[in-house]
């Protein structure tokens, strides 16, 4: 037995459990089409996937490269370790929302203000879907799931707003319903040196199938605006704030800087430390 | 004079430096060949309060402090009122007599530094140089350790010091002896642990600050750039410990540190080590719970939460250091051990031992370092290939060879989620199977310190060591102390104890953690002393206790 299929190098003998239909496999797709592009310039060993726990998680099961298979809100920390210990790692955490947003929020923050060299894709289905359909923190007022059956008396998250305050360097949002424009995103978001943040609008075919609401209302987001301006990306990010009416929903990249990197501050050289001269310097 | 023996406190509110002024009167006669031990007491203030710090000199080695002091340096009124009885016969009492009158030799320290307009913590400078002058230490030794100890402001603390050395009496009683034999390293707890940790191979160190763990996160921030370990400090425990894991999984040791309240958080990530074999070292410096409990005292009450942190089943090892050399060698033994059997290892420590200052040679030699089974790249690579240790070997991400997948969720050998029987069976049954290697490697004669012979045992664990050894060797007492407590040392401590009619116990908790892990390894224990106010035992104390129970 071999972990990779026979036919496809990226792909494990793992069986893809997702529902037919579920916005997980336009997300898979992507992710494939870049890794694709690494396997051929032969740097997919340098690549290493974390994930949490939920639908979005199984994805490290799925494909043939190094993952860690983490716990429910938990990627970021354990990409940030993976990354500081071994800086010539391609980091890509996935998360789902109730993993990025809710158990995990924190820890989100705290990386898009540290500016750490990784890239963070969360599957958004505004729904737990492994756990049978309750309303997370980017399900509209109103939504019914199992634990909120009269209905969610809470607003959304607006994570991109989020990630902009927090003062993420790469803020994008994309649609699992268009795989090429979103493989384009994560394209530009490995590429980017520092925190890149993707939120993924992924429909759950199951217990919230959003496919046709987001088909008519995503709009990507055009050469007119200016991705280093902080006001307008702001501006654009508050046009849809992740409530189930909306005008226009924009995909794209929202803001992209350069920031010193966290790890360039923190990392200092390994060495074999000569420890008798540092007793004989500081502790006698 | 080989049995000299003199205890000093120095005690003022907080602000004032008590600590400082106590370390630097330490590291002054350990300059000079005595052996010395440190013990701080304070509350969890930033300012007011009482401060205490007591240092014990003496010509032999010393692990622990007494209650009967020789030497009282009093920086306020209180600490006079609240340590007098401690005062042995031929006592002295320094104090500051620009503030407060009282019987004794009174020195205007707050008048010196006022004239000299030196700044206000000055004054533990002057109280220093005037418990140096009375007895008898040049002043040039003095000036030496200001020197070294203190060099961003070494003039004005030389001129508060000399003032106040000139204006105190000379010696009137005993005089500090000096030896010519070796200078020992006087080390925190918590910094020998850092270092043997360092020794062993450590790259990282990720803390979330909780006192008594914060002085290693405090020493790896100031040296970590010559130590080669990069030092993080994360939004919270539950990151510490997952970054470091990360950092383990990319291939370099790491360690965290906290204490009981930061250690409850980190649980959910100790099962995650646990299934998904991530080496991981966490240090756990009690303190007195439960809860918030009291934050700047010791107690040794987690060792129940320790041995059974974390759900499901899955090795572990934890070590309980009593002294900084056995800080410093067991750190070592914890990441090597966490490395080759790919477990999380805890190091269980105490505010008793993690801010206690010890005089002691580090075991530079011989110290145990992180090897672990690598991958020989012949064949796939399965992360979780199955072996009769149970132990499979390491590759890293990077790897252009290996595929790596590490997971939480159950799993094959390859890494890929596993929800059937049989493999749920194997997993459980290659992680158990480390326990045997542990159990042979841990259940040996170097794992239990033992001295004496006597009849009567004395059994303790961590920090407890110090007031139980001398008090073992004053009363002829057999001296048992278990280093590892999981998996428990049974076969080891059974020949320790072979002869012992009497065994007693004494820890620092309120139920005997200790005694109860004896007795469920068939161990009868006659006698339990627990001490559960904070604080840890003195020589006195254990004696006293230790009278009520003579045969
Ligand atoms: S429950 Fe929803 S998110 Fe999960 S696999 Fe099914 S469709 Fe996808």
């Amino acid at each position: 037995m071999s972990l990779r299929s026979e036919k496809d190098p990226l792909k494990t003998y793992a069986e893809i459990t997702w529902c037919p239909g579920c916005g997980n496999f336009g997300i898979l797709t992507a992710v494939k089409t870049v890794l694709k592009e690494l396997l051929v310039r032969d740097e997919l060993h340098r690549v290493v996937l974390v994930s949490g726990i939920g639908c979005h998680a199984k994805i490290v099961d799925y494909l043939a490269v190094n993952s860690f298979y983490s716990i429910h809100g938990r990627v970021l920390p354990v990409a940030w370790g993976l990354k500081m210990a071994r800086p010539e790692l391609l980091v890509i955490g996935h998360a789902g929302d109730g993993d990025a947003y809710g158990e995990g929020l924190a820890h989100l923050i705290f990386a898009a203000k540290r500016n750490l060299d990784l890239t963070f894709v969360v599957h958004n289905n505004s729904v737990y879907g492994l756990t049978t359909g309750q309303f997370t923190p980017t399900s509209p007022k109103g939504f019914k799931g199992r634990s909120t059956p009269k209905g969610s008396p809470e607003s959304p998250l607006n994570p991109v707003e989020l990630m902009l305050a927090s003062g993420a360097t790469f803020v994008a949002r994309g649609y699992a319903g268009r795989p090429r424009h979103l493989a384009e995103l994560l394209r530009q978001a490995f590429a980017h040196r520092g925190f890149a943040f993707v939120d993924v609008l992924q429909p759950c075919y199951t217990f919230f199938n959003t496919y046709d609401f987001y088909n008519k209302h995503v709009r990507e987001i055009g050469p007119e605006h200016d991705p280093k301006d902080f006001e307008s990306a702001m501006h654009l990010a508050r046009r849809w704030a992740y409530t189930y009416e909306a005008e226009e929903i924009p995909i794209g990249i929202f803001y992209r800087v350069s920031r010193p990197l966290y790890e360039e501050a923190v990392r200092v050289p390994e060495r074999e430390p000569d420890l008798a001269a540092h007793l004989e310097r500081h502790h006698r | 004079m080989s049995n000299f023996d003199f205890s000093v406190l120095f005690g003022g509110k907080a602000g004032d430096g008590i600590r400082q002024l106590g370390q630097l009167w330490a590291r002054l006669l350990a300059r000079r060949g005595l052996r010395v031990f440190l013990y701080d007491d304070y509350p969890s203030l930033i300012r007011g309060g009482h401060n205490f710090t007591v240092v014990r000199a003496a010509e032999f080695p010393v692990l622990a402090h007494r209650e009967r002091v020789d030497l009282l340096v009093a920086l306020n009124a209180f600490t006079l009122e609240k340590h007098r009885r401690t005062l042995a016969e031929r006592n002295v009492v320094l104090f500051d007599s620009s503030t407060f009158e009282a019987p004794g030799i009174g020195v205007p320290w707050s008048g010196i530094v006022k004239d000299l307009s030196a700044p206000p913590i000055t004054r533990n400078t002057a109280a220093l140089a005037s418990a140096a002058r009375i007895l008898g230490l040049p002043f040039e030794e003095l000036a030496e350790t200001l020197r070294r100890d203190l060099p961003k402001a070494t003039e004005v603390n030389l001129e508060v010091a000399r003032k106040s050395y000139e204006l105190t009496p000379p010696p009137p009683g005993r005089t500090l002896p000096r030896s010519e034999g070796t200078v020992w390293p006087t080390l925190f707890g918590n910094e020998a642990l850092a270092l043997g940790a360092v020794a062993a191979g450590l790259r990282f160190y990720v803390a979330y600050p909780m006192t008594p763990a914060s002085s290693i996160l405090h020493y790896f921030a100031r040296h970590g750039e010559t130590l080669g370990v990069t030092t993080i400090h994360p939004e919270n425990e539950i990151a510490a410990i997952l970054c470091a894991m990360g950092a383990a999984c990319a291939g370099k040791p790491a360690m965290v540190g906290t204490s009981g309240g930061g250690f409850a958080l980190m649980v959910e990530a100790l099962s995650l080590a646990g299934q998904a074999e991530i080496p991981i070292v966490v240090v756990e410096c009690q303190r007195p719970g439960p809860s918030t409990g009291v934050p700047t005292y010791t107690m040794q009450a987690d060792l129940d939460f320790v041995l059974s942190a974390g759900h499901g089943e899955f090795p572990r090892v934890v070590l309980a250091p009593g002294d900084a050399a056995q800080a410093f060698h067991l750190a070592a033994l914890a990441l090597k051990l966490a490395w080759h059997y790919q477990i999380p290892v805890l190091l269980l420590s105490d505010k008793h031992l993690s801010e206690s200052l010890f005089n002691q040679e580090l075991p530079l030699v011989e110290v145990p370092r992180v090897s672990f089974k690598s991958w020989n790249g012949e064949r796939e690579y399965r992360r979780y290939a199955v072996t009769g240790d149970g132990i499979s070997p390491l590759a890293f991400p990077g790897d252009p060879r290996a595929v790596v997948k590490v997971t939480s969720y159950e799993h094959d050998s390859y890494g890929i989620t596993t929800e059937e029987p049989e493999d749920i069976v194997r997993m459980q049954d290659k992680r158990l199977r480390k326990v045997r290697g542990l159990r042979e490697e841990l259940d040996r004669p170097e794992m239990v310190a033992v001295e004496g012979d006597g009849e009567r045992a004395l059994c303790v664990w961590g920090s407890t060591r110090g007031a139980a050894l001398e008090v073992a060797r004053k009363l002829g007492l057999r001296y048992v102390q278990p280093l590892v407590l999981e998996p428990f040392p049974e076969t080891t401590l059974r020949k320790a104890l072979r002869g012992v009619r009497h065994l007693v116990v004494a820890e620092t908790n309120a139920t005997g953690q200790l005694a109860r892990r004896l007795e469920a390894h068939g161990f009868p224990v006659e006698e339990v002393l627990l001490r559960y106010d904070g604080r840890p035992f003195t020589v006195e104390d254990l004696e006293r206790r230790l009278y009520g129970v003579s045969p």
